[in-house]
């Protein structure tokens, strides 16, 4: 080991690029296979795999849309969800980061490792008190226990703390106040375009997680006007599905996750970014 | 003077934290004391029918560990874990490294950055179900390994232990290898790049550097990595409740430990299920405690 000199860097760049182009097969291959069945006859689907797309997608969505799944109904409900819960995720995770960040008052040092401390307790474990709590509320089947909690997210509370330590000086508050701003005002008018870049990713985060979550909404939800589409999708799994057209299940996965595959593509460099700009300081 | 003023705006700090307080006491402590109240309880529904709540002490928690069902599910549910990080741990070093390896130049490490990051965003349940139809009896796996000879009639994915735990911990790996990726390769980059120049200059190999450089330096990220995958293993629950409907078929050996706990709560057996909550919550309160202390967090973060 000692004498040899390891491979040249002409061969260990060829070696990085096989493997990069076989993980890059095992990432998208599973959606090109969704995108070609989408595209097929059950008949077409059950005769075997194909590697060519079939012509049958536009049937494909309009049985799907005009079938027994409400998948309209479930995409406006995730949309509501996901858009509110958001918005509440990164206003109030703001406010909270610009309170700890911004004042020097008695109990800060407390309530900001108390914040910290909290951060990795997950929602399953009190899933239970969650649920009796909103029934003695009179919030059972409704959206409000699935968007109002999104207002305390210590995790984007953190991270926009951390983005204002590096990028929110205390001496532009200063400036806002010596010209007559109100502190309400100052954090709106002032603080918020400041970190617009924090608030865009963590608003795509909390969006997505929303979008996406699947324990909760089926704990609460129980009519079939209020179900999201990770339940609609739980529900085409539960029935007998080898009944099922195929085809429109294809159809209807790709329906569940291309919004948000849409949004990705397009922002997919902030969002990478994001990612590693939350990672612990070494 | 200016210490006047100063306290004049401060009390402002507190009026911010309200939203934030108000909602998580609501929404997150108070639940979390009526878990832990109901497992002191023996409450659940049979029917139409509530029997309790009595009061009986610690007895939920006996018989949960007492009970086989408990340690198999703990089982499973690290047994798929692990399955599913080691590859994960190891892909993701081997990519980081040579992403932030200056004398590869790799090119497309945006575009590759790109596809490693994008199941991490896919809905796991929607993921899942693609992954049962891919993978059912007459489904397109089936199809295409008949086709390459692989197998000579369809294997049954989901009636085998071992293959449908495979299954789970291959989405699992899909899912977090990019994102652990993004975090190793931000680590690797903030390494200091004299420290690989001199290697150089003493002649070590790239296996070396990576050996005694790479890796000592990372050990925080890396703990870090590790503890926080482990608290989102424990936690596994969407990928095999849909891919096995909820059953955690075969023979119960891919039901995790949140599977369990959801089926309490959808039978309304609180008793039991607050314990089982109580004890997920200790197991991670004690992970939460190790990633503060491995990431170097202090309490007087000024």
């Amino acid at each position: 080991m000692e004498t040899k000199k390891g491979l040249n860097v002409k061969a260990r760049r060829a070696i990085a690029y096989v493997v990069l182009i076989a993980i890059t097969v095992l990432c998208l291959f599973w959606f090109y296979v969704l995108l070609i069945n989408a595209t097929r006859t059950n008949s077409q689907i059950s005769g075997g795999f194909s590697p060519l797309p079939g012509t049958n997608m536009a049937k494909n969505w309009v049985n799907l849309s005009h079938g027994t799944l409400p998948i309209w109904r479930g995409l406006l409900n995730s949309l509501i969800i996901a858009t509110a819960s958001a918005f509440l995720t990164t206003y109030f995770s703001a406010m909270t980061a610009y309170a700890i960040h911004a004042y020097r008052f008695r109990g800060r040092k407390f309530i900001s490792t108390f914040i910290l401390m909290v951060m990795m307790i997950p929602t399953q474990v009190v899933a239970l008190g969650f649920l009796e709590l909103i029934n003695n509320m009179g919030l059972d089947n409704s959206f409000i226990p699935l968007i109002l909690p999104a207002a305390a997210s210590p995790v984007t509370y953190f991270y926009m703390k951390q983005y204002m330590e590096s990028s929110l000086p205390l001496s532009i508050i200063e400036a806002a106040r010596i010209d007559g701003a109100g502190e309400f005002k100052i954090f709106n008018i002032v603080v918020m375009p400041i970190i617009k870049p924090a608030i865009a990713v963590q608003a795509i985060f909390a969006f997505v997680a929303s979008w996406n979550n699947y324990f909760t909404p089926a704990l609460v939800l129980h009519s079939d006007s209020k179900k999201t589409l990770p339940i609609l999708i739980a529900q085409l799994r539960a029935a007998d599905f080898l009944k099922f057209d195929m085809g429109q299940v294809y159809m209807m996965i790709l329906f569940s996750i291309l919004p948000v595959v849409v949004v990705y593509l397009l922002l997919s460099k902030q969002i990478v970014s994001g990612v590693a700009a939350g990672s612990v300081k070494g | 003077m200016k210490k006047k003023k100063g306290n004049k705006y401060n009390r402002w700090g507190w009026y911010f934290l309200i939203p934030f307080l108000l909602v998580y006491v609501v929404f997150q402590l108070i639940p979390l004391f009526n878990t832990i109240y109901n497992s002191f309880f023996e409450r659940y529904r049979t029917g139409l029918t509530w029997v309790g709540p009595n009061f009986v002490g610690l007895d939920n928690y006996k018989e949960l560990l007492s009970q086989g069902d408990l340690w198999v599910y703990l089982k499973n549910t690290m047994i798929m874990w692990v399955l599913g990080f080691v590859p994960q741990i190891a892909v993701s070093l081997l990519l980081g490294a040579w992403f932030s390896d200056n004398r590869l130049r790799l090119k497309g490490s945006r575009f590759f950055k790109t596809v490693i990051y994008l199941p991490n965003l896919i809905m796991a349940s929607a993921f899942s179900m693609l992954f049962f139809t891919l993978f059912s009896d007459n489904g397109p796996m089936n199809s295409i390994l008949m086709s390459l000879g692989i197998i000579s009639e369809p294997y049954s994915f989901f009636s085998h232990v071992w293959s449908t735990r495979t299954l789970v911990a291959v989405m699992n790996f899909l899912m977090w290898f990019g994102n652990t990726t993004i975090l190793l390769m931000a680590g690797m980059m903030s390494i200091d790049t004299s420290l690989y120049e001199a290697a150089e200059v003493d002649g070590a190999t790239s296996t070396q550097r990576f050996f005694k450089i790479t890796l000592p330096v990372l050990k925080p990220i890396l703990i870090y990595v590790m503890i926080t995958s482990l608290i989102g293993g424990l936690q596994m629950f969407d990928v095999p409740q849909i891919l096995t409907n909820g059953t955690g078929e075969p023979m119960r050996s891919s039901m995790t430990l949140i599977m369990f706990l959801n089926k309490h709560l959808f039978s309304k057996n609180y008793g039991m299920g607050g314990a089982l909550s109580v004890l997920l919550f200790i197991v991670t309160g004690i992970l939460s405690i190790i990633v503060f202390k491995a990431s170097g967090y202090s309490m007087d973060d000024e």
